[in-house]
């Protein structure tokens, strides 16, 4: 059934175009954090990639921007903003553009030039943030952009909007129980506005109860994983619920680029470095197991890290 | 002297400061200076065998330093430079 988002459902349909594509991102077996296939505990990642911006943000902000638009909360003319790290601004700009929505949005000037350029491309209205003030620097700026012109601008703050970690809930979640046919034992996620590990958290609550979520964070609030926030140093996402995890894994940033190379090389998955800490998260949780079946999100691939030479170097 | 600039992140381990003046000739000296005074800067900045970590950026104006001379960069007077964290959150 075709929804009516006027004025916009005049540019797509809905049901037909685009958005249609985000989710049921195929399932990959990792082999070598399967302990190369010689025993019970198998590893799997979801290659969220495949979603048509790229990244696993395309849930969220499909949820966020479908459920403004039935509240009737962008107007036309208005600007959806929001503040991100590049890859949450590239699906709100893939979909603004799809329906004629104008984006614009805060990111810290130190993004790498390959999201910057992207987001240029889309169309997407920059404002370019303190890179030492970081994530947070960005978020505060969108804030006071909103509460000074409240009618120029719909505040998506992906940060505090359950419509975020709701798309988890309405997808990933069941995706990820009909994809190992309900045989998923423990489901690892990484930590930036905690919207995959809430959502899926809720739906085994209620869905599959046995199943262990854990969550994966850097291990200091310097660090190198872009997309990932040490949370106990950071501004806390609004959506974030300290019990939506069994436990938290933190991960140093030399080992994700470590794997990030190593499944580059050794399985021919070619992830950016928020996968390659989860790919370590999952690794450590496999080992501790005997039997079982390990289920992690790659959030995007490699392509937005070329620019970083100390990732690709060959140690 | 040439001005070091921290991130949020990184001034709880530099008593709180947002910038550091620190003397020098070139990069180097600056972070040697800056680490003396602040070592528990030393882990999130330096790996075990005393080198930068590989995320770890700094910039002399709009240059990354690995785009120069590296830690061996050359410091004017009135240089300034920043160390740059990486982007957290979605």
């Amino acid at each position: 059934m075709k929804q009516d988002l006027t004025p916009y459902v005049k540019r797509i349909a809905l049901d037909e175009g685009m958005p249609s594509l985000v989710g049921n991102t195929p399932l990959l077996p990792l082999v070598t954090l399967s302990n190369n296939g010689t025993s019970n505990v198998q590893v799997f990642a979801k290659a969220e990639w495949f979603n048509p911006s790229g990244s696993v943000k395309d849930r969220p902000a499909w949820g966020i921007i479908q459920n403004a638009l039935h509240e009737g909360r962008i107007l036309p003319g208005m600007h959806l903003l929001d503040s991100t790290s590049g890859n949450m601004g590239i699906a709100y700009a893939t979909f603004g553009s799809a329906l004629g929505i104008p984006i614009t949005l805060a990111l810290p000037s130190n993004a790498s030039p390959e999201r910057i350029k992207i987001l240029q491309a889309l169309g997407a209205e920059l404002v370019l943030t303190d890179p030492l003030e970081g994530s947070d620097g960005a978020i505060q700026v969108a804030q006071q952009m909103a509460e000074d012109h409240p009618e120029k601008y719909y505040y998506a703050n992906q940060y505090d909007n359950p419509e975020n970690w709701r798309s988890h809930y309405k997808s990933t979640g069941p995706e990820l129980l009909e994809q190992t046919a309900g045989k998923i034992t423990h489901f690892v996620a990484g930590m930036g506005t905690t919207g995959t590990l809430t959502g899926v958290s809720c739906y085994f609550a209620e869905h599959k109860t046995d199943v262990e979520i854990i969550g994966v964070q850097p291990d200091s609030p310097f660090n190198g994983l872009e997309g990932l926030k040490h949370i106990a140093t950071s501004l806390q996402p609004g959506i974030y619920d300290p019990s939506a995890a069994d436990r938290i894994i933190p991960v140093k940033t030399e080992d994700a680029y470590d794997m990030v190379r190593c499944l580059a090389r050794e399985e021919g998955y070619f992830i950016g470095i928020s996968s390659g800490a989860a790919a370590v998260a999952a690794r450590q949780v496999a080992n501790e197991l005997e039997e079982g079946v390990v289920v992690t999100v790659f959030p995007d691939a490699g392509f937005k890290y070329l620019s970083d030479d100390e990732l690709w170097k060959t140690t | 002297m040439p001005i070091l600039k921290i991130p949020t992140p990184l001034r709880p381990y530099a008593d709180g400061q947002g910038s550091i003046t620190a003397p020098g000739k070139n990069v180097s000296e600056v972070l040697e200076f800056t680490l003396e005074q602040y070592p528990h800067l030393k882990k999130h900045l330096l790996s075990d065998d005393q080198q930068l970590r590989p995320f770890v950026n700094v910039f002399l104006g709009e240059e990354n330093i690995k785009e120069l001379q590296g830690i061996e960069t050359p410091l004017k007077e009135d240089d300034i430079l920043l160390i740059i964290p990486s982007i957290a959150g979605g």
